[in-house]
């Protein structure tokens, strides 16, 4: 059994590790490349969302490098994700691939189903391993969620263009590579004093951009056209919504206990929409609204085109940018994309923030 | 003077509107339904909406305009997620109501009473007699207007079973006798298939090229879930099953001698839904299928084209 999985952010770092760690024959998806996009694109529905597109281009890959098993997340609706594995393993059949596909439905309640279907990859490998390597993994998560928002900081600040996503690189790198628990909080210990002694201007006050939306396209670098790091290297502190560690605190660990609760996103959502609308929509519009509570310049909402859930909570933005008083700006993104426009776009929206503060300023002091 | 319940002649229009007007009127109240969809109102829907928006959200908000204008006091547009267990409407049914209070700000009250089936079928009781006591505050009042609504949307269903579209039956029109030269399925979302503007008469026109046509409402439940049994997972999207379980039904029984599949420019459900109808009919190959997308700049003459060169194709085919 040689598995494979797909690209999504530092995710497939983890992946990788807990695998292997596993026992397991790993085929790690290629990097995501203009090829990957192409084929994916090529054999993907026309209105299909961006992320089911490239999932397709990392398997098509990925088969074509020796894997004969994928394993997808599954989902229960009303967002398509929950079907996109059923639908990608029928065009991959249609293609001629022969592979067995493993679907981790998400547990609702139960996570014994989860955790029996990882038994099932896992045949000859003891409870208390998977138990460890599982603990282990969320270690890196945790870690590696944390390198990147301390990364995210310094990027602003720094002097020297691409010396922090250099010492990023390497720090996440030495992450994945960990053998054990302590090991992994050197790495940790390690990548952030790494991280602190990239040559920074801390005099400098960056514009502070919240960045919100649908999670595939916020956390993989290679469908959002690396907007962090952009947005880092034009001088703007960006803070991403949704760490891969709060989504499974979220979704795999907080929704299999039984506890009637609505989080601070939720309450600050509802005075503008007060119901999930399906993948992240609710979200999106939650997020907003403390970034402007917590006085955040601007807020960039991103969206994979034809995404539904999204384009609900882009219906609704306007109504929150008016007011709280922050600016948003939506973008939705597709293999379509062009890099350029987008920058275009960007530099308007910075220079509006950059005027606002200059004013809003002004009439402080002229209070 | 009775009140005014504004509904809206979109969407979910098509599915519910008999039991709908049959609750509104057995509570004393005068409904009022928003005109029949013309460019003014796409025009004022399409401005209203987001650009990314789809076909039928920018025409529901078009609708919603008009009987704004009309003056009603109520309109409404109930948040519909769940119809039946594990199953949800599109996403969008879901932020129907906020689209629209921040689409197009000063409506009237919207009655926007949630129905989640899946999830909190008690809960979706007590906001139906909540919406009851809004009208008449005796609750047996609210039990007949519910058994008058499930009774005629009994009746409605069973017109949808012989043979009508949701149209032909909205209208009291009788379905045109079967004798057509070929028998085509048109599957689409019923709020697509069934406005005229939007669909560009489409039913209409096939019929008069000859062709008897079958839509999804025409075959009983357990067709459906007969022929939506042949995927892996159960699909979660109430019109998704529907269309695909259509779909696979009748190209298991062989009786149609075409397929044509209408979805929305940019529609999340069927991006995928439709994809798989597709590749299962190409692997059967004896079915041709014609994917018609609609968008609001869809031009007439060029679907016409389309419909004409498929049906000649089918022609052609059966007299081969």
């Amino acid at each position: 059994m040689k598995i494979t999985y797909p690209h999504m952010g530092s995710l497939s770092r983890a992946m990788h590790s807990l695998l292997t760690g596993l026992g397991l024959e790993v085929v790690p998806p290629p990097p995501i490349t203009q090829r990957t996009i192409n084929l994916g694109v090529l054999h993907s529905p026309e209105f299909a969302c961006f992320p089911l597109k490239i999932n397709m281009g990392n398997f098509i890959e990925s088969l074509d490098a020796g894997a004969d098993t994928i394993i997808m997340a599954g989902g229960t609706g009303p967002c398509r994700f929950g079907y996109y594995a059923e639908v990608q393993r029928e065009i991959l059949r249609d293609l001629g691939f022969d592979f067995k596909m493993i679907v981790l439905e998400p547990p609702q309640g139960q996570m014994n189903l989860l955790l029996d279907r990882m038994k099932e990859l896992t045949a000859n490998v003891t409870w208390r391993h998977v138990m460890s390597e599982l603990l282990l993994t969320w270690r890196k998560i945790k870690a590696m969620d944390s390198l990147h928002a301390r990364a995210l900081y310094i990027r602003a600040r720094e002097v020297e263009r691409g010396g922090t996503t250099r010492a990023l690189d390497g720090a996440l790198a030495r992450v994945e590579a960990a053998k054990s628990g302590d090991e992994v909080d050197g790495a940790l210990q390690r990548g952030m004093a790494g991280l602190n002694t990239v040559d920074c201007d801390h005099n400098r006050v960056p514009l502070r951009i919240g960045l919100v939306g649908e999670i595939y396209m916020l956390l993989e670098p290679c469908a959002n056209l690396h907007l962090e790091k952009t947005l880092g290297e034009m001088g703007v502190e960006v803070e991403r919504s949704i760490h891969i560690s709060d989504w499974i605190k979220e979704h795999l660990v907080l929704s299999s206990l039984p506890l009637k609760r609505k989080s601070k996103i939720k309450k600050a959502a509802a005075p503008f929409l007060n119901h999930f609308v399906g993948g992240h929509g609710w979200e999106s519009v939650g997020e907003t609204v403390l970034y402007a509570r917590r006085g955040f310049d601007g807020v960039i909402h991103i969206l994979p085109f034809t995404c539904t859930p999204e384009i609900v909570a882009q219906s609704i933005l306007p109504a929150v940018s008016a007011k709280h008083g922050i600016p948003v700006i939506s973008f939705s993104l597709d293999e379509q994309s062009g890099e350029a426009g987008i920058i275009t776009r960007l530099e308007a929206f910075l220079d509006l923030l950059a005027q606002r503060r200059l004013s809003t300023a002004g009439t402080k002091t002229m209070k | 003077m009775s009140v005014k319940v504004g509904i809206p002649r979109a969407l979910l229009y098509y599915h519910y509107y008999p039991a709908w007007n049959a609750f509104f009127t057995a509570l004393g109240a005068e409904v009022v339904l928003s005109g029949e969809t013309t460019k003014t109102i796409l025009d004022n829907g399409v401005r209203a909406a987001v650009d990314e928006a789809c076909l039928p959200v920018k025409l529901y908000l078009g609708h919603l305009a008009d009987l704004h204008a009309k003056g009603v006091d109520f309109i409404f547009s109930p948040r519909v997620i769940s119809v039946e267990r594990k199953k949800y409407l599109c996403p969008k049914f879901l932020g129907l109501p906020e689209i629209a209070r921040f689409g197009l700000p000063g409506l009237p009250q919207v009655l926007d009473t949630e129905i989640n089936i899946n999830q909190s079928y008690e809960k979706t009781k007590r906001n139906i007699y909540r919406l009851a006591s809004r009208f008449n505050r005796r609750p047996w009042v609210a039990g007949k207007a519910i058994k008058r609504a499930k009774l005629a949307q009994e009746i409605y269903e069973s017109k949808l079973r012989c043979g009508a579209t949701p149209l032909d039956a909205l209208c009291g029109k009788d379905p045109p006798q079967a004798a057509g030269k070929a028998r085509i399925a048109v599957l689409g979302h019923a709020y697509n298939l069934n406005d005229p503007f939007i669909s560009m008469n489409l039913v209409d026109k096939l019929r008069d090229f000859g062709v008897e046509v079958v839509t999804a409402e025409m075959l009983r439940p357990q067709d459906i879930r007969r022929g939506a049994a042949c995927l892996q997972k159960e699909i979660f999207w109430t019109f998704g099953k529907e269309l695909m379980g259509a779909a696979f039904y009748l190209l298991e029984q062989g009786s149609i001698d075409g397929l044509v599949l209408v979805a929305s420019f940019g529609c999340g459900p069927d991006s995928l839904t439709c994809e798989l109808v597709e590749r299962h009919y190409k692997r059967g190959k004896k079915i041709p299928v014609l994917m018609l997308t609609l968008d609001e700049h869809t031009g007439e003459a060029g679907v016409v084209t389309r419909l004409e060169a498929f049906c000649d194709m089918l022609h052609w085919r059966k007299a081969q």
